[in-house]
C-alpha cells in the first residue's frame, strides 16, 4: 500500500464511524454543532497519531501477554498530554468537549489502529496510518456536526443561515442517533456500486 | 430522600446511554438478544459500582492530597483495569454460575467508556440534587454508581428487546442493521426526554 493510501484510505474504505463503527460516544455526544465536532476530531487524531508511533518503535520490547495494558498507558500518557495542552490554549473547547477529552483513552479506534496496524508496521508508515484514520474522523464528525447544527439551530460554524430556532430536537440527544443513523445510509448508498 | 432524587436522576432524567452516551458500543454492539444485553447490564452494574468506590478513595486520599490530579485519567484506567482482571479471577472461584453468565462481557468492560466515564463524573462535576450544588460524597457516589448502571441495564434491555422485533420486521435494504437499529434509539432516546423536569 502506497503511503498516499495510507492517508485516504480513512476518508472513505475504512471510515471508523460510517464503516467500521468504532468510536460512536464521541461521535454522537460532541456534535451538536460542526465546530465541537471538529474540535474532538482534531483532538482524537492528535492522539492517535502520537500513540500509533510510540507503540509501533516499542511494539517489539512489549511481551505479547501484557501488550494490551501496555497500549492503554502509552494512550493515556498521551491523552494526558493533550489536556495540559488545550487546558493552556483552547480552555473554552476544554470545557465544552469537557469529560469526552480523557475518554479518548477507552476511544476503540486508538486502541483498534495499535493492535491492528501499529506494533507491525514503521514508525512513519503509523504516523499516516494515524493520520489517514484520525482525519477520516475528523471528517466524520463535522459532517454529523454539520448536519445536526444546520437542522437543530439552523447555523453553519456558527453563522446562522436559516432564520428561526430550527428543529431543537438534533441539537439534543435524540437527533443525534436519528441523523447519525441517517447519514449510515446515505454513505452506504454513496458507496456501494450499483 | 436525597438517595431517591439521585437514584431517579441517575435512571431516567440523565439516562447514561439515552442522554449521556456513553457506552454507546456495548449499545450496539451487544444489543442483538435480550439474553446477553442483561448478562453485559449485569456485569456493568457490578464492575461500575466497584470502580467507582475504587476510584472515589483513589481520588480523594492519594491524588488529592499528593496533588497529583493530573495522574488521574492513566490511574483510573490502570485501577478499571485491574480490577476487571480481579473481579473475574474472584468471580472464577467463588461462583462459578455467575462467572459462567458474566464470564464474556467482563474483559469488555475495561475498555467501556461508561465505567471511566461515571467514575471521572463523580470526582469532578457538582450536583444540585435537593439544594446547594456540592460535590459528592462516598455514599452518594456508590449510590449514583450503581443507579447509573441501573439505567443502563434499563436502555440495554429496552433497546435488545425493540432489536429483537426489529430483526423480524422489513426494513428497506440500506437501512438494516445498525441504520435502523440508531433510529430506534432516538425514538427511544426521546421517549426517555420525557422525564426530564422529573427531578
Amino acid at each position: 500500500m502506497g503511503k498516499f493510501q495510507l492517508i485516504t484510505k480513512g476518508l472513505i474504505k475504512e471510515n471508523p464511524t460510517f464503516v467500521l463503527l468504532l468510536g460512536m460516544c464521541p461521535t454522537l455526544a460532541t456534535t451538536t454543532s460542526a465546530i465541537n465536532g471538529m474540535s474532538m476530531g482534531l483532538a482524537t487524531m492528535f492522539v492517535l497519531v502520537l500513540s500509533n508511533m510510540a507503540i509501533s518503535a516499542i511494539a517489539r520490547f512489549i511481551p505479547d501477554k501484557v501488550r494490551i495494558p501496555s497500549y492503554i498507558v502509552v494512550i493515556a500518557t498521551f491523552v494526558t498530554l493533550l489536556q495540559f495542552i488545550m487546558q493552556a490554549y483552547t480552555p473554552a473547547m476544554y470545557e465544552t468537549l469537557g469529560l469526552f477529552i480523557p475518554l479518548i483513552v477507552v476511544n476503540c479506534i486508538v486502541l483498534g489502529r495499535a493492535e491492528a496496524f501499529a506494533n507491525k508496521n514503521g514508525v512513519v508508515d503509523s504516523a499516516l496510518d494515524g493520520l489517514g484514520i484520525g482525519l477520516g474522523f475528523t471528517c466524520s464528525l463535522t459532517v454529523l456536526g454539520l448536519v445536526r447544527e444546520l437542522l437543530g439551530s439552523g447555523s453553519v460554524f456558527g453563522f446562522k443561515l436559516i432564520p428561526g430556532d430550527g428543529i431543537l430536537c438534533f441539537v439534543l440527544a435524540p437527533g443525534a442517533f436519528i441523523a447519525l443513523g441517517y447519514l449510515l445510509v446515505l454513505f452506504k448508498k454513496l458507496t456501494t456500486k450499483k | 430522600m436525597e438517595y431517591l432524587i439521585i437514584i431517579i436522576s441517575a435512571i431516567f432524567v440523565n439516562n447514561i446511554l439515552l442522554s449521556q452516551f456513553l457506552g454507546i458500543c456495548p449499545f450496539l454492539g451487544v444489543s442483538n438478544k435480550l439474553s446477553t444485553a442483561v448478562g453485559m447490564s449485569g456485569a456493568v452494574c457490578f464492575v461500575m459500582t466497584l470502580a467507582t468506590l475504587v476510584t472515589y478513595l483513589l481520588q480523594n486520599y492519594v491524588l488529592d492530597p499528593f496533588g497529583i490530579g493530573f495522574m488521574q485519567t492513566i490511574s483510573f484506567i490502570l485501577v478499571i483495569a485491574a480490577l476487571v482482571q480481579m473481579v473475574e479471577i474472584v468471580l472464577k472461584k467463588v461462583s462459578p454460575s455467575l462467572y459462567q453468565a458474566l464470564g464474556i462481557f467482563l474483559p469488555l468492560i475495561t475498555t467501556n467508556c461508561a465505567v471511566l466515564g461515571v467514575a471521572l463524573i463523580v470526582v469532578t462535576k457538582e450536583f444540585t440534587f435537593g439544594g446547594d450544588a456540592h460535590m459528592l460524597n462516598l455514599g452518594e457516589s456508590v449510590v449514583y454508581a450503581f443507579a447509573t448502571s441501573l439505567g443502563f441495564g434499563l436502555a440495554m434491555t429496552l433497546f435488545a428487546g425493540l432489536r429483537e422485533q426489529l430483526a423480524l420486521s422489513d426494513v428497506p435494504k440500506a437501512f438494516k442493521g445498525i441504520p435502523i437499529a440508531l433510529v430506534t434509539a432516538g425514538i427511544l432516546a426521546m421517549a426517555f426526554m420525557g422525564f426530564s423536569g422529573l427531578v
